[in-house]
């Protein structure tokens, strides 16, 4: 594999499900969540995922780390196809991709504290890390994303929503991985503690050199930390280009719509905004 | 006169550890047919401080201060006088329109029983009645949908059916409670307009909560910025976003990434106000 081959190749991914409907011989309609979706990501880029609820970003990005069943196409790691990887390749490859999620308190055990949450990963992935060693790297973890070093024997719920979040990049980082996938993971932060977390992941990508799957709706969040967008609608890529490209000069309705719907806090900007709105509306319904 | 005048309104709540004081002095006052933004993050008070004037405060509340509406004190008013003003006088809608809709009702019956009981309409006039009003939020084909259930519409009808069933009566207020929060952008983006639109038809003033001061720029004429149940900054709309005057509100302003300028890194808020105020 040469330097400049991109770290992950995914190719024609699909994702259908089938909805039962109900009759007695067990018939079924078929839900394509994600319709033949190809894209690269290179190694230290971050890709930016965006679209509205139930366009299947979600979805996607789960089936190219194989969390759920794609129903077919490809997702090349580092030459290798993870949709055909064997559980022990699975396993070894958990180390290199690690996911953040949205609901920061949702997705940590309530029962363990801050250091076992994120020393786990460490535990099951390279158990021949003493205990010591284990525990040192925690705790330069923890210091890394900004948590203190009182704090490690604090269970989630002692913790604030920001905080949550920077256990979960912590346990994220802390195998090393080659990949992150982010799924809304400022989603659901306040828009001090999302600054925040933004600014601490570009920090530890910049570090680490990791490449990030940045997924979110808010596409002026998605600007700010990618090199690239995907606007993904209805399960499809209707657009993909650089950041900047993309927001400045997007092609597909969709793209436009959403653009001109990111609320901009200058009173009369919003003001030409709406304008620009009332005229994509009129022109939808005029061709409808 | 002014429609609203709120002064020295505190809100406090008995838990077990203790008092917590959700709202300090809160003070404003809204002209008839404007819009007053009222913005903070989570725990700033910005709702509890609305929910106070509707009387809508959990039994461990208390609420203190004064609220003139149109002329009458109305907080802390007994249930049967407060809701003479709810629904007919004040309409309020809600973040979550799934969870404050009947899942049971058909939308019919949730929109006619509300001007049956307030105007005493016969069920045939408050039917038709229901229907021009959600012709009014751009329900398409809402002569039949009227008859639909909550689950059957998606999450920005459902909002505009909550907006539909707040303006029934024709109130004078209208509280919108985090409206948009809970939708898409490009469906957050239609129904604000529709808001600032139905204002322009039906006169109403407008309270809009939220936590986003993108939104707020082009729909109100004041904003008051909250933080920790304080008011951090209240001030016209446009001279708010020019030149804002209070720290935090140069930090929010700062911390949201924004499509029109491109910043190599987001600035964070500083809370050196609070120690500067000689409180932590």
């Amino acid at each position: 594999m040469s330097e400049n081959e991109p770290i992950l190749k995914v190719r024609n991914l699909s994702v259908h499900f089938n909805i039962p409907t109900g009759g007695i011989f067990g018939g079924h309609a078929v839900l394509k969540a994600v319709k033949d979706v190809s894209f690269d990501l290179h190694a230290g880029e971050t890709l930016g995922i965006v679209g509205e609820s139930g366009c299947g970003k979600s979805t996607l990005s789960r089936a190219i780390i194989r969390l759920i069943h794609a129903t077919g196409g490809e997702s090349m790691w580092m030459g290798k196809d993870i949709l055909k990887m064997s559980p022990k390749e699975l396993i070894a490859l958990r180390k290199d991709i690690q996911m953040i999620f949205q609901d920061p308190l949702a997705s940590l055990n309530p029962r363990m504290t801050a250091a076992q949450i994120i020393g786990e990963p460490l535990q099951i992935h390279y158990p021949e890390v003493s205990k010591a060693e284990r525990t040192a790297r925690v705790a330069e973890m923890m210091a890394k994303v900004g948590l203190t070093p009182e704090m490690i024997n604090k269970y989630p719920h002692e913790f604030s929503g920001g905080q949550c979040q920077r256990i979960g990049i912590a346990r994220a980082l802390i195998t090393r991985p080659k990949l992150i996938v982010c799924d809304e993971a400022v989603s659901a932060l306040d828009v001090s503690v999302q600054a925040q977390v933004i600014n601490l992941l570009m920090d530890l990508q910049k570090e680490f050199g990791v490449s990030l799957l940045f997924i979110a709706h808010d596409i002026a969040v998605v600007r700010h930390i990618a090199q690239r967008i995907m606007v993904l609608y209805f399960g499809e890529v209707v657009e993909i280009g650089e950041s900047e490209q993309v927001v400045m000069d997007p092609q597909h309705d969709y793209t436009k719509k959403l653009i001109a719907s990111v609320p901009v806090p200058d009173p009369k900007e919003e003001m030409r905004r709406r304008e620009v709105r009332r005229k994509l509306r009129r022109e939808a319904a005029a061709a409808a | 006169m002014a429609l609203l005048e709120v002064k020295n309104l505190s809100v406090e709540f008995q838990t077990n550890d203790g008092v917590v004081h959700a709202v300090r002095d809160l003070s404003y006052t809204l002209e008839k047919g404007k819009t007053l933004a009222i913005v903070g993050e989570s725990g700033s008070g910005k709702t509890q401080g609305a929910f106070a004037i509707m009387g809508l405060l959990p039994k461990n509340g208390r609420a203190a201060g004064s609220v003139m509406f149109d002329g009458k004190e109305i907080l802390n008013l007994p249930l049967k006088q407060i809701n003479q003003y709810r629904a007919e006088r004040i309409g309020i809608i809600f973040q979550d329109p799934m969870t404050s809709l009947n899942p049971y009702l058909r939308i019919s019956r949730q929109m006619t029983e509300v001007l049956e009981h307030h105007k005493g309409m016969s069920h045939s006039a408050a039917l038709a009645e229901s229907v021009r009003f959600l012709d009014a939020v751009r329900i398409p084909d809402a002569k039949n949908r009227v008859h639909m259930y909550p689950h059957e519409f998606s999450g920005g009808m459902r909002q505009r059916v909550m907006i539909a069933m707040s303006l029934l009566c024709g109130p004078e207020l209208l509280i919108a409670d985090e409206p948009t929060t809970a939708l898409d952008v490009t469906v957050q983006a239609e129904i604000i307009d529709l808001l600032v639109d139905l204002q322009e038809d039906f006169g109403a003033s407008i309270i809009l909560i939220t936590h986003d001061l993108g939104i707020v720029a082009g729909t109100c004429e004041d904003t008051l910025v909250m933080f920790d149940g304080r008011v951090m900054e209240y001030r016209k709309t446009e001279e708010l976003f020019a030149n804002p005057e209070h720290p935090y509100t140069q930090g929010l302003l700062a911390a949201v990434p924004r499509l029109d300028k491109k910043v190599e890194r987001l600035s964070t808020v500083s809370y050196d106000f609070m120690s500067q105020r000689g409180e932590a």
